[in-house]
């Protein structure tokens, strides 16, 4: 047992600084890859259709897509911890349902905004402490929260119900100009500020860190004295706000609140999150590529908009491809790390 | 050592686990200034000791007092509060981010309630400077560097705690010699500033060159607690194992066995020539005759597992042939070669062989049954049978056909993949690192089989990276060097310089 005849090997390969900046840039890759096909089937549908290449189509995949970004940034948080949320999309109908009732019954906005903003905390914080407390994968919890949102839904109406209170209403049509007689609405305003808030709170307070840290290594980040369980209870609570949220942007989109409206979105942000490089097994991945994740599909619906001859279902089989390329590449990525 | 108080006094500690009583009645304590070794064979209760003191596992009774305060952890985070940091045997940190954010996270510098990025990697160049680290980038990833780096950077983490008692739980056992020389710099350093060092390691060598104090345990008891210098290496062994040296003794002066296979005139039970795989090895040739057991001899990552899983058919080979008792195979899969009776023992007895939430039982009859197939059921009188001849055979402990897989130690856990191979019978059995980890009873008793099954007329590929070990199992002995067979000796009389001498330089 001397420590002599341990054969181990002499020396360790210590990888030289210009190596481990090469593998620090890789951290990147996945999503400099998609930031970098967005680009490229934008300069694609300005080649095809010159009026593609203007600042409002650009905005407008914004515009058009609020609710997603927003649920794509709860989603992050999720998956970077290495669970899933599906019960996002359900709780984006159940909150527009709940605001388009009450409204309709007179209720103050500003009233009827914060109790849906606490239906949707309070579900993703319940379903949060089944996960944690009962040892129960994610995957099912939040399944069982999804029928039980949409089951919901269906329980205040079966039909579609208008929204036409005033705030509301203003909120659909306003538009904030920008120079060059570009425009956003102010729901934009909204998903941004909370992207920004997402990535400063991931990357600059210890709750972010410690998410990271969970979707790296959850035995070692409970080890390492971390708080781990209460953050994998926040995450869930933070996703279910961000599905309150992206309801009531909706509602302010389709000014309606439908049982069936937002079925299968919570696939969209997970597609938009893992396209935009997050890996699904956690720890990986950055709020800014789910935001460019969400674009990408933004872009495609736009493509199939403006050829005007492709059904669109055929945004379903483009997502579908671009999901698979981007998890074969995360593959061919983590190979070589 | 006066009779100061104690940093860490254990009284009484009992902890149990449904079928096994992991520990009872074990007291321990821990002084400022030393390094105190916790010994033991696996089983023994040292890890779970461990996880007691860190609050991993809940004790069932009996007295924690840390620097005088009783103490009742329930987490990790309430024990690491208490001052007491540990550094596992895997390293338990994050490979997906930096090394600054291993050594900080979650007591980051915070200015108003955010990260202060610039003081986490001050903080960090400081802590790694002061033991002897200062070539790591604080800002690079935890996966771009070694084992043993990562290591110290989980002692860092501790380090920068200020932690008053560390326990390193086999902290050497993937170092070499060099990182080994480099951790106990840091030890020493540590203990001569005060803090109180838990180590544990099944390096007898090492535990003398560092400890200054030992505590015994054995089946979960307490032994006794005694100063190093008092305790000679023969006494030590014979308290961790129960019983005198003669088992021992006997195995080192076994005679030179001679082997039936090749005398005999046998055809080899496999031969390969010039087996290779693009990116993993080359020039692989081989030949083991039944009834003899070759060893594999190379540096640690010099291609000794990779030339398993390729006999295996866990990797399929790209160039060269192999034959199994004279007619040419192609092993596809793992599927084949079991069916060609070889049988693999796996380096990675966690994640490649055992399922821990299985029991004995289960884990014994999955791989009979696997080879019978499903519709066949083994009857439970002879699945009772089987599982009660081989916990004997082999001296299982606990001797519990029912208890779970994950709450036996490493050694026993050994014990059951190696008899879950046995149970189908194989004519080769590949042994990767069979040994490692495990305590020097639960080795010997490995190696006495080995040798057994040889005599019974077993081909076997023994793997290790204890040379002696390999030199005193061996008929003859391959080595393998860069990712390719360079040499193979006749075992009669070759010391271990010798092969030293033929990894060091033989190749050209």
């Amino acid at each position: 047992m001397s420590p002599l005849s341990t054969l181990t090997p002499p020396t360790v390969k210590k990888p030289s600084p210009a190596r481990s900046r090469i593998r620090g840039g890789a951290r990147y890759a996945p999503t400099l890859a998609t930031l970098g096909l967005f680009i490229a089937m934008f300069a694609v549908g300005a080649g095809m259709y010159p009026s593609f290449l203007s600042g409002q189509v650009f905005l407008n995949l914004f515009i058009d897509n609020t609710f997603l970004i927003v649920l794509a940034v709860g989603m992050t948080f999720v998956i970077l911890t290495g669970g899933i949320d599906l019960s996002v999309g359900a709780v984006v109908a159940l909150s527009m349902m709940v605001s388009a009732t009450l409204l309709q019954h007179g209720w103050n906005p500003a009233a009827v905004i914060i109790l849906v903003l606490l239906i949707g905390g309070g579900l993703g914080l319940l379903m949060g402490l089944i996960i944690q407390y009962f040892d129960i994968q994610p995957f099912i919890v939040t399944l069982a929260g999804m029928f039980l949102a949409r089951g919901l839904c269906y329980v205040i109406s079966l039909d579609s119900i208008p929204v036409t209170d005033e705030f509301f209403t203003n909120m659909a049509q306003a538009q904030i100009p920008l120079p060059g007689d570009l425009f956003v609405s102010p729901g934009v305003l909204l998903a941004l500020a909370i992207v920004a808030i997402a990535f400063f709170v991931l990357h600059h307070t210890r709750f972010g860190r410690t998410v990271y840290a969970i979707g790296g290594n959850e035995h070692s980040a409970m080890l390492m004295g971390l708080a781990v369980t209460r953050t994998k209870i926040l995450v869930y609570a933070l996703s279910g706000l961000c599905s309150a949220i992206a309801g009531i942007l909706f509602s302010f989109y389709s000014l309606s609140g439908y049982s069936l409206a937002a079925q299968g979105m919570e696939l969209d942000a997970i597609a938009a999150v893992v396209i935009g490089g997050t890996l699904l097994t956690g720890g990986t991945g950055y709020v800014l590529g789910s935001v460019v994740g969400v674009l990408v599909l933004g872009i495609v619906q736009t493509f199939i908009a403006y050829d005007g001859t492709l059904s669109s279902w055929w945004t379903k089989i483009v997502i579908g491809g671009l999901l698979l390329v981007f998890i074969l590449l995360q593959r061919l990525f983590a190979r070589r790390a | 050592m006066n009779e100061i108080v104690p940093v860490v006094e254990m009284t009484d500690i009992a902890i149990g686990f449904p079928g096994v009583k992991a520990l009872d009645g074990v007291d321990f304590r821990l002084f400022q200034g030393e390094v105190h070794a916790l010994m033991g064979e696996n089983g023994a209760g040292k890890s779970t000791l461990i996880k007691a003191l860190t609050g991993v596992y809940t004790i069932d009774s009996g007295t924690i007092t840390v620097l005088g305060a009783p103490q009742q952890f329930s987490t990790p985070a309430e024990s690491q509060a208490a001052g007491i940091s540990t550094v596992y045997q895997e390293v338990n940190l994050c490979t997906n981010l930096t090394v600054e954010e291993n050594v900080l996270l979650g007591r980051e510098p915070r200015r108003r309630g955010t990260i202060d990025w610039k003081g986490v990697r001050s903080r960090t160049r400081e802590v790694l400077a002061e033991l002897h680290l200062g070539h790591v980038d604080p800002g690079s990833l935890l996966s771009s560097h070694s084992i043993a780096v990562q290591q110290l950077i989980a002692i860092a983490r501790s380090v920068e705690i200020n932690a008053k008692v560390l326990i390193l739980d086999e902290p050497t056992s993937s170092l070499d010699a060099d990182e080994v020389n480099q951790l106990f710099r840091v030890i020493r350093d540590l203990r001569d500033r005060g803090v109180a060092i838990l180590f544990v390691s099944h390096f007898l060598e090492q535990v003398y060159e560092i400890s200054d104090r030992m505590t015994v345990l054995r089946n979960g008891k307490l032994v006794g607690e005694y100063m190093t210098r008092d305790l000679s290496r023969m006494e030590l062994i014979s308290r961790m194992i129960g019983k005198d040296m003669e088992a021992l003794a006997e195995l080192d002066h076994a005679p030179a066995r001679t082997r039936a296979g090749s005398a005999a005139g046998l055809p080899p039970f496999l031969e390969t020539s010039g087996l290779g795989r693009k990116g993993s090895v080359s020039n692989v040739d081989l030949s083991i005759y039944p009834g003899e057991v070759v060893g594999l001899a190379g540096l640690l990552g010099a291609g000794r597992t990779e030339i398993a899983r390729l006999i295996f058919g866990a990797d399929r080979a790209d160039e060269g042939s192999l034959k199994i008792k004279g007619d040419s195979q192609k092993l596809r899969s793992p599927r084949t070669a079991i069916d060609k009776r070889i049988g693999f023992c796996s380096e990675d007895r966690k994640e490649e062989g055992l399922i821990g939430d299985l029991s004995v039982r289960d884990n014994l009859v999955l791989a009979m049954q696997a080879s019978k197939g499903w519709a066949r059921r083994i009857p439970r009188r002879v699945q009772d049978e089987l599982v009660a001849e081989y916990i004997a055979t082999l001296d299982i402990r606990p001797a519990n056909p029912d208890a779970l897989i994950r709450n036996l130690s490493g050694g026993n856990q050994q014990k059951v993949l190696l008899a879950r191979w046995l149970v189908t019978s194989p004519e080769l059995l590949i042994l990767d690192e069979p040994t490692r980890g495990i305590d020097i009873g639960a080795k010997t008793q490995i190696q006495k089989l080995v040798n057994k099954l040889a005599d019974e007329g077993m081909s076997i590929l023994f793997i290790s990276s204890e040379l002696e070990e390999v030199l005193r199992l061996s008929d003859r002995i391959a080595v393998i060097k860069d990712r390719a067979m360079v040499a193979e000796i006749k075992n009669d009389d070759v010391s271990v310089e010798d092969v030293m001498t033929v990894i060091a330089g033989g190749a050209q």
